[in-house]
């Protein structure tokens, strides 16, 4: 008998969301007792993730279809997390545009679900089944706000370009299947060796699709239309949380069923991780409207953090993980400032609606100024150590072209953060936004800033967590 | 030494900082805040002088160092001083509390956040010269950039957004390989402790690239030519207090650096590459003279003066000599005051008549004297005159630089021919001549608050030009050992 209690969480979150559909369809005005009850379901998911798996080394169920292991818990309650913040400082927003209904939540319940199968897959099949349950929840979040020309876009835009990527991913699959004779992880990595070139094909094609997914560049191009299209709640939620899954994803398929392959994918990785650390930085510098310019930055991001991963070292996986788990945070943080530009039921997202902010909003641009230094990676802000570990890994492997570029990137970022807070700090205010923003919103943008600048006081403790996951 | 008297050297101005973020005061009225930001920097001036008579002249060996684990296994938070660097920390506590004491005149709008913005400045800046860490001064010196860049950007004057992302962007740029490079020498060495690398040295194949870097960083910061023309753009525009603090300060920490870990880390690399300092040191203190000569307005004039004075300091560290290196030390010591007070006696004049012009003033000696005899003062200082410290430091580099390349040491006299030259022309425009501008008539002499700055910059200048023994015991026996050291290491390899 399987012990159950490993897919706990996931069983007790897919039972919770028939019960809210069940709910929704049955009782009237229930919006809000399903947002209510969603964020306590992540909540006690979120626990029993860490109760029951998380000081687990390695542990695989169901024919070692499904692993669970001490990186796919971290992610995991990364991913809750982030999405309980997501939930809980959209409502005034969805409120606002008048789409504050039951479908939200259950829709951002399923593709927490679909990624925490995805972290947890150690098979060709699960991870593909986790992949379209929480594509298929992204496609309708995209297009949540139906009233708008832009959403709808965005979301037709996104459905087409991720079914392509996952047709590519499937077709990448079923080759890595015909030349290993399995769909396991475990056993792929033993079957595979470096003289199999038309296996190349295969792990290309895999590549592509996961790249697609985490927006790395050549295969970007989805990004900035579906963040810019997408209510802003739902792109919060792009930014962060399929990111970090698909990150895991990558995680997993480079370094169990492709181990041996390094030779064939490392130059993939370092022309995926320098092509994006540069788009990022170059493209974001003509924006004006902030969300696009968040996309690219994002971008930026994951370069870093395939920088990180194409080091084929333990040291390059955990400092991904670290460069995304503060990149989660500062998303968050940027994205709390964000939803406070409204005034009078409007939301503003140009970057010329901040001008002169830091006069009647001292606080509000304090910390946008702390997490845009952050974002550019200014010492001593979290930002900072971020990229530190990435580049200390990979300067250990020696890869001084791939650190130099990186470095000389930042820079080029660091003008177009630069920019914002010119806007802010430097030229003549507008009017006043409004003040009256949930509890919910102030605490998470009053948190993550805090992290972000005290973070340099206890580098140690993230450090310790992540220095846990042993892939290799 | 039990009580950590460096750490809370470098956290007194964040917790003044603090405490200023919490006081409120009425719209035009901000003289709690002054009083807060002034207390904080007085205290920590006087913290700085009990470390300094507390300081052990006789040793070279690191003293008050304090180290505790940071990153487990990684990095150490160590800072610690020596005679050195000791007298860096002195001169960024002394002229902080003169920085604030003047904004009085110079800045009209959110006082409060300026002067939480030079007190965070004021911690970093005294963090660069104790880090005895690799990364941990990385991060004191870069994280200088994000006060500087709001001080030059907020305050600044009319083209201050080109000229702060110009200062943030080139310094920026200088630093990220020497980031590169300090990761390396921790895969290199399996430490980034500058103790320890200082005993088990750097392995000389490794040594020219990272010195490279390091130089990257360091040039950008001095500002050596060719690298050097964000800086008149950053001080002309910046606020009096910001171009104080920035010729004073935040130009040693480069000269500082090349000290410390250049010559300490690198010495190979160092003596390998003593030619190319000579070079761009020689080409920065003529050429900048002559661009210093044509300038129109004071504060580039200053500015580029600045550049010519660095380009001594670096020329004197890399003679390698005893005399050069004191001579470095107290030439940035001096020009930290002389630069510090010449920006402040512009200030003077620009509140007033509020352009910085050459060709605005002209006769002012016989309206405002007191300001003019200053000014006289300063002036000399700058050009080296016997009797004031310009003279010393610049006499010391020339000796070292005799010693070491003859030809060098003819041309940089030349530089100092040519800095009198553009001080003096300097001077004679604005003080001397005809009054022909009508408004300079009215033009009041200095009031109460711009007399005492001035004078506490005076004083130590006169004192240390006639008696520089203070000075020169403080760094001696630490240059000592670090020529010692540089010698041994170049004999062994």
């Amino acid at each position: 008998m399987e012990n159950l209690n490993l897919i706990l969480p996931e069983i007790f979150i897919s039972l919770s969301i028939m019960f809210l559909l069940i709910l929704g369809v049955f009782k009237n005005d229930s919006s809000k007792i399903t947002f209510n009850l969603s964020l306590f379901v992540i909540l006690i998911t979120t626990i029993i993730t860490f109760n029951e798996t998380f000081s687990i080394t390695r542990e695989t169920l169901f024919n070692e279809s499904v692993v669970i292991d001490s990186m796919s818990s971290l992610m995991k309650i990364i991913t809750l997390i982030g999405g309980f913040l997501v939930l809980v400082i959209s409502s005034t927003y969805l409120k606002t545009f008048k789409i504050y209904n039951i479908e939200y939540p259950v829709l951002i319940l399923s593709s927490i679900l679909g990624m925490m199968v995805m972290i947890s897959s150690n098979d060709l099949i699960v991870f593909y089944m986790g992949l379209e349950l929480q594509s298929l929840a992204l496609y309708v979040l995209a297009t949540y706000n139906r009233d708008q020309l832009k959403s709808s876009e965005a979301g037709l835009k996104y459905f087409v370009l991720s079914a392509l990527s996952s047709g590519l991913l499937l077709y990448g699959c079923s080759l890595v299947y015909g030349f290993s004779g399995s769909t396991n992880f475990d056993i792929i990595s033993n079957q595979l060796n470096s003289e199999e070139y038309v296996l190349t094909f295969g792990i290309v094609f895999i590549l592509v699709g996961l790249a697609f997914k985490i927006s790395a560049v050549p295969f970007h191009m989805w990004a900035p239309d579906v963040y810019e299209g997408s209510p802003t709640t739902v792109t919060l939620f792009f930014t962060i949380v399929p990111k970090v899954a698909a990150l895991t994803v990558f995680i997993r398929f480079l370094y169990v069923p492709f181990l041996n392959l390094i030779d064939q994918w490392q130059m993939i990785i370092v022309f995926l991780s320098i092509a994006s650390m540069v788009f990022g930085a170059v493209a974001a510098i003509g924006q004006t409207n902030i969300k696009r310019l968040i996309a690219y930055s994002s971008i930026g991001h994951i370069g870093y953090t395939l920088a990180g991963l194409a080091t084929a070292s333990n040291e390059g996986i955990q400092s991904s993980i670290i460069y995304i788990s503060i990149y989660v945070v500062m998303n968050l943080a940027l994205f709390s400032c964000l939803l406070m530009l409204r005034r009078k039921d409007q939301y503003y997202e140009n970057i010329d609606d901040l001008s002169g902010l830091s006069k009647n909003h001292p606080l509000l641009s304090l910390c946008l100024l702390v997490i845009l230094f952050s974002l550019a990676g200014i010492p001593p802000l979290a930002g900072f150590f971020a990229k530190f570990y990435v580049f200390k890994a990979v300067l250990e492997q020696s890869m001084y072209f791939l650190a130099i570029v990186g470095l000389l990137s930042t820079v080029v970022a660091a003008f177009y953060y630069l920019r914002i807070i010119k806007i802010m700090y430097f030229d003549k205010e507008k009017d006043k936004y409004d003040n009256d923003h949930s509890l919910w919103l102030k605490l998470s943008l009053t948190v993550s800033t805090i992290l972000i600048l005290l973070y340099f006081i206890f580098p140690s403790q993230l450090i310790e967590v992540v220095s846990r996951i042993n892939i290799i | 030494m039990n009580f950590p008297i460096l750490s809370s050297l470098i956290l007194l101005p964040i917790v003044g900082a603090l405490f200023l973020f919490f006081t409120k005061d009425k719209e035009g009225n901000n003289l709690t805040a002054k009083y807060v930001a002034l207390f904080t920097t007085v205290v920590n001036f006087l913290i700085s002088i009990y470390l300094w008579i507390s300081f052990d002249q006789s040793t070279s060996t690191f003293q008050f160092v304090e180290d505790r684990t940071w990153i487990e296994g990684f990095i150490n938070y160590k800072v610690g001083v020596d005679g050195i660097s000791i007298l860096f920390i002195i001169l960024t506590t002394f002229i902080t509390p003169l920085c604030i004491i003047s904004v009085n005149n110079s800045v009209k709008n959110r006082l409060r956040d300026f002067l939480i913005a030079i007190l965070i400045m004021e911690s970093f800046m005294i963090g660069v010269f104790c880090a005895l860490d690799l990364v941990v001064f990385y991060l004191f010196f870069e994280a200088g950039l994000i006060p500087m860049f709001l001080i030059i950007g907020i305050w600044g004057g009319a083209r201050r957004v080109y000229s702060a992302f110009k200062f943030f962007l080139y310094t920026l740029l200088g630093s990220v390989l020497m980031l590169v490079a300090i990761i390396s020498i921790y895969w290199i060495t399996g430490t980034t402790d500058v103790v320890q690398l200082y005993e088990i040295g750097i392995d000389v194949k490794y040594q020219n690239l990272l010195w490279l870097a390091f130089f990257s960083s360091f040039a950008v910061k001095t500002p050596m030519w060719p690298v050097h023309t964000w800086l008149p753009d950053a001080h002309v525009e910046a606020p009096t207090a910001g171009s104080v603090l920035l010729a004073a300060i935040l130009l040693k920490m480069a000269g500082y650096g090349f000290i410390r870990f250049s010559l300490g880390l690198f010495p190979v690399a160092s003596e390998v590459f003593t030619p190319l300092i000579y070079t761009l040191s020689v080409i920065a203190i003529i050429f900048t003279s002559l661009i210093a000569l044509m300038q129109e307005d004071m504060k580039k004039l200053i500015a580029y003066s600045s550049v010519a004075h660095m380009g001594f300091v670096t020329l004197g560290i890399f003679t390698l000599q005893q005399q050069g290196i004191e001579g470095s030390i107290i030439q940035m010591i001096s020009h930290g005051l002389v630069s510090a007070a010449l920006f402040l006696t512009v200030g003077v004049v620009y509140d007033r008549m509020h352009s910085r012009l050459i060709s605005t003033y002209g006769g002012l000696v016989s309206v405002i004297p007191k300001y003019s005899i200053l000014f006289m003062l300063f002036a000399l200082a700058s050009l080296g005159l016997p009797g004031t410290s310009g003279f010393i430091g610049e006499f010391l580099i020339l000796m070292g630089a005799f010693k070491d390349n003859f030809l060098v040491a003819v041309i940089a006299s030349i530089g100092v021919i040519l800095g009198a030259a553009y001080m003096l022309w300097l001077y004679k425009r604005v003080v001397f001549g005809k009054l022909l501008n009508e408004d300079l008539k009215k033009i009041l002499d200095l009031n109460r608050s711009e007399y005492f700055i001035l004078s506490c910059l005076a004083a130590p200048i006169l004192f240390f030009g006639f008696y520089p023994d203070p000075l020169i015991n403080t760094i001696e026996v630490s240059v000592t050992d670090l020529i010692n050291m540089h010698n041994t290491n170049i004999a062994s390899k």
